[in-house]
């Protein structure tokens, strides 16, 4: 069923009795040309793409709870392609563009929002990087713009400006970034990928993989063994468990994020922002809430719940950056498991067994990843080679030294 | 979650740097390439009990091997890495 403005006017006459679910809850078959275990955003869409870009619709995607109910439905909601480096910039600039285009490939809407992330910058040093990374940006031919304090105080002239100790000197802004409706995001790829014949099997955990020869020959799941000459993993969070399913070591380690909501207000913030001096983003729902977090709680956890040491240090930044947070109440918090990898970038590339592919590694960064991590995940598993846009995604990259740090941390997941 | 430190008590664990796993032990130096690809990259990442390193800085800055499970936080042990020898 194509949703469209004459379907609502004649649904409405009709007393909304003629919708149909948006996907089916077809039983797994036995066999499939390929798999994708995750029903996150990331692995709907590949199997979307995977069905639309090269034809293969003989396709499952396998989820161990309801879709979208792991990282998909926990993170911050913010789309953006404001990256330093080579091997990242192309692809989430990819992932921007299928966002700008997104609602009407899927026929689904997904409130994509450009409303703009505004980078804050507290320091000359910190001002210097920002012109940096705009300037790298722009290179690649993404919008970005240094604004100065003025700048800034012209859109959002409600922050702590003259903070003693973190005064707001400017910021990078890129103005095609913004916020999309994640669970809309699942939603939209979940209806179009079943639409084109991908059935989405749900309640269904992969419990082994099944290797023969050094080739994938299908995975055993709660619901019977399930065969494939393909299997992709989009499970982030878990990457190293079903990884390790298959006899692999990852450069990955699991860590918990934590994310915040407040109390709806009239509106304030219509932007995303980011506070340079300390790990902090906010923006608001459409329902009124300000949805914020800041970084990990920084050791391996597979609890999708934090600490209260973190909690605490979200709420300082928050402060320092929006006095008025005081006066607000928090309403909810929950937490996420996240694929913190050896350098703070992503992984998609073929796996050392032949048939089987990894996506992982997303760190927290994953959501804005949603529609180019799907685009080049189908494209290496449709064509068992690596687009040039995830060509340096590669899990090789640690043994060959082509490491793509932005941050320039180290091999320590907790500090990207 | 609190630290049992056994030179200190139980403490917040904000009192403590994590640093990762810590079961990977440093190869030789004239070892090959992968043990040190092995070595500083990959990781067991269980769900489940995880042998991890956790120095005391605000205490009493003694480097401790801690015995926790990734799913529940639950402390099962905690000792001085002087105690665990160099094997």
């Amino acid at each position: 069923m194509t949703y469209s403005f004459l379907r609502l006017a004649a649904e409405a006459l009709r007393g909304q009795t003629g919708w149909t679910p948006a996907w089916r809850d077809p039983e797994p078959k036995a066999e499939y040309d390929a798999l994708v275990v995750g029903g996150g955003g990331h692995g709907l869409a590949t199997a979307y793409y995977l069905a639309r870009e090269h034809g293969i619709t003989n396709v499952a995607v396998l989820e161990k709870g309801w879709i979208g109910s792991g990282n998909a439905g926990r993170n911050t909601t913010i789309i953006r392609s404001n990256y330093l480096l080579p091997g990242n910039e192309a692809f989430y600039e990819h992932s921007m563009k299928l966002w700008e285009g997104l609602e009407q490939d899927l026929n689904y809407n997904a409130m994509v929002s450009q409303r703009g992330v505004l980078n804050l910058v507290n320091s000359d040093a910190a001002r210097d990087a920002a012109a940096r990374r705009g300037n790298a940006m722009r290179l690649h031919g993404v919008d970005a713009e240094l604004l100065d304090a003025d700048g800034v105080r012209a859109m959002v002239p409600y922050l702590d400006f003259d903070n003693a100790r973190f005064p707001i000197k400017g910021g990078l802004l890129q103005r095609r970034g913004g916020t999309a409706r994640h669970d809309a995001v699942v939603w939209g790829f979940a209806r179009a990928a079943d639409r084109r014949g991908v059935d989405i099997v749900q309640n269904c955990e992969v419990t082994g993989i099944r290797v023969s020869n050094g080739r994938v020959m299908g995975v055993e799941t709660t619901r019977g063994f399930i065969g494939a000459g393909k299997v992709g993993l989009a499970v982030a969070g878990n990457s190293s468990r079903l990884a390790g399913m298959a006899g692999m070591r990852l450069p990955i380690e699991s860590h918990v994020l934590q994310a915040f909501v407040s109390e709806a207000i009239k509106p304030l913030i219509d932007c995303v922002i980011t506070f340079g001096a300390g790990h902090f983003y906010i923006s608001q729902s459409d329902k009124g809430g300000l949805v914020f977090g800041g970084d990990i709680d920084g050791y391996n956890s597979y609890a999708q719940r934090g600490g209260l040491p973190l909690v605490e240090d979200v709420m300082e930044a928050f402060m320092a950056l929006l006095p008025l947070a005081g006066r607000l109440r928090v309403l909810r918090s929950w937490g996420g498991i996240m694929d913190m990898s050896m350098d703070g970038s992503p992984i998609i590339d073929r796996s050392p067994i032949e048939g089987l592919y990894l996506n992982t590694g997303w760190c927290y960064g994953g959501f804005k990843a949603t529609p180019a991590s799907g685009w080049c995940f189908a494209w290496t598993m449709a064509k068992d080679e690596a687009h040039p846009l995830n060509a340096a995604m590669r899990l090789d990259r640690f043994a060959s030294g082509a490491l793509i740090d932005e941050k320039g941390a180290g091999p320590y997941p907790n500090k990207h | 979650m609190r630290i049992p430190c056994p030179h200190c008590g139980e403490r917040g664990h904000e009192e403590f740097a994590y640093y990762g796993a810590a079961d990977p032990r440093r190869p030789d130096a004239d070892a090959p390439l992968e043990a040190w690809h092995d070595y500083v990259y990959l990781r067991d990442n269980p769900a489940g009990p995880h042998r991890e390193l956790w120095q005391h800085v605000h205490g009493c800055r003694r480097w401790l091997e801690v015995t926790r499970d990734t799913r529940s936080h639950a402390i099962a042990a905690a000792r001085d890495v002087a105690a665990r020898g160099t094997a």
